[in-house]
Formats: structure tokens, sequence, C-alpha cells
């Protein structure tokens, strides 16, 4: 061992001489090795986490394959980086990893001074509230004098008060230091509400005796919008990125899904046909694709691989999953949602 | 009068078989009677609970969490069933895994016929273990073919010469130290040589380690490098020379005094930000570097008690004799120090395989971490699954820190010929 540690020393030290010289976009970069290195959590529920046949899935994974498949038509191109929370920015600045999609808020700290760029709001999050269905609660305002399980110091406390006090109704907290006690405090009925982010209260639902007699409120009490993350200083590569989201929503907005891609291609709404790189009528390319250094079809090669925004939600996380996440706030601008994309013309 | 003994008496029937070991060591007064109560009481609900929870009340089949998901339902052990190769194979691609298998195989049967007394060819058997098969689970794991290029062999074939050219042409360099300069180097060509070969494995990287396959990776490296290390180190300490002194307690004092998880994030997500961009350094590697260097620097202080308890009589003797520094060292010294340090030098490889946990918080799957990484499946996410996993990888760890304990105690009736109390 002691050997072999010396060896590879060794060998990094004279490889470093001959590494990719620097300077060269992300984009060049990825294509040059041939594979996306993307930094994932290291397990989250409906998120990120290494399923039994050792391939990764998720929201957030299927972001990250449907970059690949933009770049290389290969959803199968990406290395996936499990990182934990106190090293992802220092990753993504290091290059260790090409992008973060990770479970990230995007705060005006992190966009400014730690030197990222957010792509887009890829799952909008937020602080919600679960109780017990036989509460018989529909909405946060009618919680007056109800008792909370909470974690201590984080966000999350302070949140819940500023919300009570806002709506002056009265309430106890009941304060944890772990995620797991706070759960079981609540599932042991020690407290009528559960508070956390939005997604970890559906994770945390299916570790329930009874998962169905809990429900999650709809109101949301914090903004915590989640996005992939880029290096600060790459404009291309961030394009790409932003515009993979984005490609992702109109594909949904304009009905073009991983089934009807095909005969999609043959359609006469100029607006798909702008979308799916299709050829202008007098024989010139479309452009898009090019534009920002892919092919001509990369949506296309999204939506064969991967789908659509909509197709990627309920695939991970929508109603027919265990974790049985409505739409909600993450549904199209059009239907009442957040999520919206600039055209692609 | 009477001439003989009178015939013994049998003793009191309540001092002898079971009932008087009861009474002498449970019952032997009310206070004792009462803790014995108490704590037996204790014990038995606690066990009760435990076998009621991981038996009786289990779930033993399924298909997925609804299996696991009953009022009163108790360890998912499907689960464990499910995720049980990726515990021992992480990541690895599955048509692979064959290879990870053969390493653990070879490797078990070599440290068996190793650690039995009765068993012949020690000393080949000892160069299999320590040279060539680190050099066969390098190969097999990583899928070898590392490509060195043309400077690293230049620099080696330059120092084999150096070392062999100093012998020839000085008489003044003490030649067993030139020529093992020399066979060192030699070795270490030989290794390139193999690790650089094309055996027409597929490559598998670092990341794609895991599970039981990492833990094992990183503590064995750990405690086989560490023992050498630690021994150069506290001999070191103890050196008259003030330069090899003073640079063995700084960096026995220096890496003592920094946690291990330190070490471990330092090297993760600092050293990176030193090199060059786009210099990537395996982050395996860095993690091994990491845990050999804080645990050798432990290792050291243990040696050095065990050298601090030879008498100064036993240095002077081996002196008296003739005999060089080495020779002392290696023949009268080391083998009283390492007997008397075994209980120490063994605690420290389980709190290193212990501590290999740590690893999870740069990324790196180990057993835990990959038995933490299943429970973010929505398959199998169910109100019993965590504790059943938790519970079944405490019972791995313990099989493995329970065999090296009840072996170190072992060893050290052996040697303790004649220290024995």
């Amino acid at each position: 061992m002691k050997v072999r540690i010396i060896l590879q020393l060794l060998s990094i030290v004279v490889g470093a001489a001959a590494a990719v010289p620097a300077n060269a976009g992300t984009l060049d970069v990825v294509k040059a090795k041939g594979f996306i290195q993307c930094g994932v959590a290291p397990g989250l529920i409906g998120f990120a986490f290494p399923d039994g046949t050792n391939n990764w899935s998720g929201l957030e994974v299927d972001f990250c394959r449907a970059l690949a498949s933009a770049i290389f038509n290969d959803p199968q191109k990406v290395k996936f980086i499990p990182l934990s929370a106190k090293e992802r920015f220092t990753a993504l600045q290091s290059g260790e990893v090409d992008l973060l999609s990770r479970s990230t808020t995007w705060t005006m700290s992190r966009d400014t001074a730690l030197g990222l760029r957010f792509a887009g709001t890829f799952y909008y999050d937020g602080q919600g509230l679960m109780v017990k269905k036989s509460l018989g609660v529909d909405s946060a305002l009618k919680l007056d004098g109800a008792t909370v399980c909470t974690l201590t110091g984080t966000t999350n406390e302070l949140n819940i008060s500023d919300y009570f006090k806002a709506n002056s109704m009265k309430y106890q907290v009941v304060a944890f230091e772990k995620d797991a006690e706070a759960r079981k405090a609540y599932d042991e009925e020690r407290c009528d509400v559960l508070t956390n982010d939005q997604s970890s209260l559906y994770a945390a639902r299916l570790q329930f005796q009874n998962p169905d007699e809990s429900l999650v409120l709809p109101e949301i009490i914090s903004k915590e919008p989640l996005g992939p993350v880029v290096r600060q200083g790459d404009d291309g590569w961030f394009d790409v990125v932003k515009w993979t989201y984005f490609a992702l929503l109109n594909a949904e907005e304009l009905g073009v899904t991983s089934k009807n891609v095909e005969e999609m291609r043959s359609t006469n709404n100029p607006e798909i046909l702008r979308l799916l790189g299709t050829k202008n009528a007098d024989g010139s390319a479309a452009g898009f694709g090019t534009g920002i250094g892919l092919s001509e079809d990369w949506v296309v090669q999204i939506l064969r691989n991967v789908g659509n925004y909509g197709e990627i939600f309920e695939r991970n996380v929508g109603l027919d999953t265990p974790l049985k996440i409505a739409r909600g706030k993450n549904a199209l601008w059009k239907d009442g949602g957040l999520q919206y994309a600039p055209p692609i013309r | 009068m009477r001439l003989e003994d009178a015939p013994a008496l049998p003793p009191p029937s309540n001092t002898v078989g079971f009932r008087g070991w009861l009474l002498k060591n449970l019952f032997s007064s009310v206070w004792d009677s009462l803790l014995t109560l108490v704590f037996g009481l204790f014990i038995l609900w606690a066990l009760l609970n435990m076998v009621n929870w991981a038996v009786i009340n289990a779930t033993w089949t399924g298909e997925n969490r609804d299996a696991c998901i009953w009022e009163g339902a108790g360890a998912c052990w499907p689960f464990v069933v499910a995720k049980f190769p990726q515990w021992i194979y992480g990541f690895y691609p599955g048509d692979q895994r064959w290879r990870i298998s053969v390493c653990l195989i070879v490797g078990a049967i070599a440290l068996a016929a190793m650690l039995v007394p009765a068993v012949p060819f020690k000393k080949w058997n000892a160069i299999f273990l320590l040279f060539f098969y680190p050099q066969l689970t390098i190969v097999l794991l990583s899928g070898g073919n590392f490509s060195f290029d043309a400077t690293t062999y230049a620099a080696i074939i330059f120092l084999i010469i150096v070392s062999i050219a100093a012998r020839q042409l000085s008489d003044h360099v003490a030649i067993p130290i030139s020529c093992g300069w020399g066979i060192v180097f030699a070795a270490m060509l030989v290794v390139m040589l193999t690790l650089d070969f094309d055996f027409g494995l597929a490559p598998v990287e670092t990341r794609q380690w895991g599970g039981l396959t990492l833990t094992l990776v990183i503590s064995v490296s750990g405690i086989v490098a560490s023992l050498p290390l630690g021994i150069l180190l506290a001999l070191g300490r103890q050196s008259n020379m003030p330069v090899v002194r003073h640079i063995s307690v700084i960096f026995i004092e220096f890496w003592r005094g920094v946690p291990l998880i330190t070490v471990l994030f330092m090297s993760s997500v600092m050293l990176p930000l030193f090199l060059p961009e786009d210099v990537s350094f395996d982050k395996l590697l860095r993690a091994m570097i990491g845990t050999i260097i804080v645990s050798s620097a432990y290792m050291a202080e243990v040696v050095r008690g065990g050298l601090q308890a030879i008498p100064k009589g036993q240095f002077e003797a081996a002196r008296a004799l003739g005999l060089s520094y080495w020779q002392m060292v290696g023949k009268i010294i080391l083998p009283q120090a390492l007997r008397i340090s075994t209980p120490n030098i063994v605690s420290i490889f389980i709190g290193l395989f212990k501590d290999t946990t740590l690893v999870s918080i740069i990324g790196l799957f180990d057993l835990l971490g990959i038995v933490e990484a299943g429970f973010a499946d929505p398959e199998w996410a169910s109100p019993n699954s965590s504790s059943t996993g938790y519970f079944s990888a405490a019972v791995i760890f313990w099989i493995v820190c329970i065999a090296m304990s009840r072996y170190s105690i072992y060893i050290e009736r052996r040697l303790a010929t004649g220290y024995k109390r």
C-alpha cells in the first residue's frame, strides 16, 4: 500500500504537467473528457439516491441526465459525485464537479459573494407544516394553540415563530436536536404539527407507521428555491445549464413529451419546431442548439432520453410515487405555479 | 488416640455447585441480591425487547416497503437482503464484482494461514501478503493499466543505477544499506511494471468503490502502513540525533493534536484549492493518506510506551555484545517492546477500523455511509428500515472488531511466556 501511494504521488506530480490547458470553457472540457461530473446529495428521498442496481435516480439526478443528453445524447454520460453540505461549494469552485444539482437554496450571499451562478429554480421548496388528518385542519391559519415540533437553532424555528406572530396565533414549540427525534415525537403525537422544508416533510411521512394519516398543509411559510449551480465566470457553460432547464419547461408547456417527440418534429406549430431545432422553411438551420455549442436537436435528445419537466417530476416525486408530492408551486405558470421559462426564439 | 485424620466431610451444600456459585456471587447480601434483581430484570427486559423487535415481530420477506409496514412491525429484514450486495460491493459495476470477491477470498485465506501458528511457510506467506497481495488488490480493484510516463520510469532506473554505483565505487558507503536501497528501487520498478501492464480488466474508478470494500481498503492500508511508520517515528523520538528527534516529535505532536475529521476535511476540501486547477487528486487516496498519517502518530506513542518499558541494561548489553543499532533494535528491543504494546496496538487498529466511518463526511461511501444512502430509497423507506440498517451495520462492525480483539488476546497469551500473571 505504501508503495502504491508513492507511485501514485509520483504519477500525479508528473501527470500534472500535462494537464488540460487552463481557461478552456467548461463545455469544451466536458466534451473533451466525455462526461459531466455532477455533484448530488448523498441520499435524499426522491431527489438523489442510489437505487438497488447502483443507478442514481431522483429529481436532481435527472437534471444532470438531461444535461448529459443535451451534450452527448446519452443520459449515462454523467458521473455522480455525492457531496456533503459542507464541501459542496468548494468542490464546485475547485473544479471537482462541473455543476451542483444538490438541493442548494438560492440566496443572495451565495449568488454574489461565493462566486456561484444559480441557473434557475428547478424545485420551489419552502418550509411547510404537516398535521394529522384526524385534526381536521386544512389550513395553517387554523392552527391557533398548536404544539409544533421543530429542530433547534434552525431557520425553521425562527420562521415558524414569525409566521404565528404575524397571524397573531398562539403556539408552543417542542424543539429537537435531530430530524429523526422530531419525526418520532410527531408520530407519537407529542405535538400537533411537524415543520420542515416541504420536500423533507414528504420524505418524513414515508417513514411513519401510517403515512396516509398525515397531511402536508398547502401553505409555504419560507422561500427555499433549489436549483442547479455553476461557477461564476463561465457564461457559455452557464447558458447551457440554464437553457437545458428552460427547454425542459418549454417542452412541458408545449406538450412535447418523451413519447410524442418524434411525431412532434413534423408538427405545424412554429414554437415547437423552434424548440426541437427543426430546419426553417427555407432549409436553413434554426441555430438555437448550435448557438450554445450543442447540436441542432439538443432538445429532442433531452426529451427522448429523459422527458420534459413534468415527466421528471411525476416520475421521481409525483403523486404516483411513494412521496406523493403535488405539483403545487412547481406547476407551470399557466397552471398557477411558478415554473416559467423564457421562449426559445 | 486417633492415628489418622478424620475423613474429610463434603463441603456445605450451599457453597458448591450452581447454588453455591449463585449465593457467593449474586446473592451474598441483601444489597447484592437487590442489585442482582434490579439489573437482572433490566437486562432481561432489554433482551426481550430486542428479540421481540429483531426476531418475533420482524418482517422476513417482501418486495418493497409495503411488506414492512404493519401495526407493531419490528425489524425490516427484506431491506437488508435487498441492499446487502450494495453494502459489500458499493457502486462497483455488477458484472465486475467477482474482482472484489477474488481479493476478499484470497486475502482471507492468506491472512488466516498467516494468523494460525500451525500453518507452515510463514515467511513466503508474509512476502505474498505484503508485496504481491497489495499489487493483486490494486490491479483487480482499479483495473491496473496505470500508464506511468517515461519520466517516472527514467527516475526509478536512475535511482537503481545510483544505488548500485554507490556500492561499486565507494568502500565507505555501508554496503548493506546501498544494496538495500537498490533492492527497494528494483522492487518499485517491478511494482510499477505490474501496475502498468494491461491485464484487459475494465477500469473502475475509486468513486465507484464503496461499502465494506472501501472500509476494508482504508482500514487495512491504514493498519499495514501505520505500524512500520509508527515504529520508525517512535525510534526517531528516542534517537540521540537532534534533527531526527525533533522532526519525529513535531510530526507526532502535530498530527496527534489534529482530529482525524479535520485532516479528512482539509484533504478533501482545502487541498484542491491549493493545487492548480484541473489537477485532480484521487479523493480516496487523499483520505487514505490522512488516516495513515494520523494513525501512525498515535502508533508511535504506543510503541514508545513499549520502548520505555525496556530496561536500560538491555540496550547496554546489546551494545556490549557489539550489535549495530539496527541489530539491537531488531533482535532485542522491538520484540520485547512490541509484545508489551500489543494490547494498545490492537486498540489502535480497532479504533482505526471504526474511524473509517468518518470518511462519509467527505462524500465517500464506507459501510455506514452506504447503509445510510440506502435509507433514501423511496422503495424501502419505512418506519423500521433505518433502525434495521443501523442494527446490521453495528453487528458487522462488532464482528470484525471482536475478531481482532480475541486474536490479540490469543497472541498475548502465546507470547507472554515469562510475564504471565
